[in-house]
């Protein structure tokens, strides 16, 4: 119990990851609440390279989690700025109102 | 040895307490301060395995910059928060049944999983001890020199990323009178005064 080992990160990253599905199903109308869902899906993926990482003394896991920050910063950035320009149009940002390209 | 068991074990508690708030809370300025308090507390378990420079990352990055973005957007917008929970319960079942199904295989993975023996073996890249190089620099030595195309590409990924945030968001409005100051400068008395001598008698 009290030696922390790899397991331990891996359960971590494995209850982040399952409440970052889940936001997404329970947040199902608010869109930044799921943009939030997947930042903690990220982060679970970064626990567990750089846990990984320093387990095993290779260094290569943590640039990959670097690599990961990146492309999570500029997803955030782009999807806040669809949301922007939704709000903009429509007054609001209601997901299950996104159904205009339905035909 | 005990004290970093401690440690990580309130990391984890206060990173994993507050990822559940972050999904849970009815307003979402607050579920953005959470996301915060738990990227914090990531980053405490990232200085845990010895990764620094990740965890100060992680603070710069995500509490400096992702969070605010997300604090700025959910405050500019005028949002109907009650309006945003309708069928939250709806939703419980279906969420709650994929949630426990993924995390049940997740704990099998998890709880299954033993390493290859040959992963033992020296790695190419390995982590050098603290006491010859940080982590900040062994990871600079990789990244500069292995990794750098990745690297490029990453900074190539960013700059799209702000490029069409710019072209998404920026927004040229019609009919709007702005002020030209070099218009008003260059203005000179005879363009804009005329002196009219008017006859005595016609001005009415």
């Amino acid at each position: 119990m009290m030696d922390v080992g790899l397991a331990h990160y891996l359960t971590v990253g494995a209850i982040l990851f399952t409440l970052g599905i889940f936001g997404i199903f329970i947040n199902r109308k608010n869109i930044i609440i799921i943009l939030m869902a997947i930042e903690l899906m990220l982060l679970a993926v970064n626990v567990n390279f750089v846990a990984f990482s320093a387990h095993l003394g290779d260094l290569v896991g943590q640039v990959f989690a670097l690599f990961v920050l990146t492309v999570a910063a500029a997803e955030v950035a782009i999807g806040m700025a669809i949301v922007v320009v939704y709000f903009r149009n429509r007054g609001s940002i209601e997901v299950e109102d996104v159904n205009l390209m339905k035909g | 040895m005990i004290v970093a068991a401690l440690a990580f074990y309130l990391f984890a508690g206060v990173t994993v307490g507050s990822a559940v708030m972050v999904i849970a809370a009815r307003n979402p300025v607050h579920s953005v301060l959470f996301l915060i308090l738990a990227f914090i507390n990531s980053a405490g378990l990232f200085v845990l395995l010895g990764a620094e420079f990740l965890a100060m990352i992680l603070v710069v990055v995500y509490v400096g910059a992702v969070a605010v973005l997300f604090l700025f957007v959910v405050m500019m917008l005028d949002i109907n928060i009650t309006a945003l929970r309708e069928g939250f319960l709806q939703y419980l079942p279906t969420g709650g049944m994929i949630g426990l199904v993924l995390f049940v295989e997740l704990v099998l993975v998890v709880g299954g999983w033993s390493l290859e023996p040959e992963l033992a073996a020296p790695k190419a890249t390995p982590t050098p001890a603290l006491t010859e190089l940080s982590n900040t620099e062994a990871l600079g030595g990789v990244i500069y020199t292995d990794y750098v195309y990745l690297f490029q590409g990453a900074g190539l990924v960013l700059l799209v990323a702000m490029i069409g945030v710019i072209v998404l968001t920026l927004r040229v409005r019609v009919g709007v009178r702005k002020q030209r100051i070099g218009r008003q400068v260059a203005r000179r008395r005879e363009d804009a005064v005329e002196l009219k001598k008017v006859a005595s008698g016609d001005g009415a």
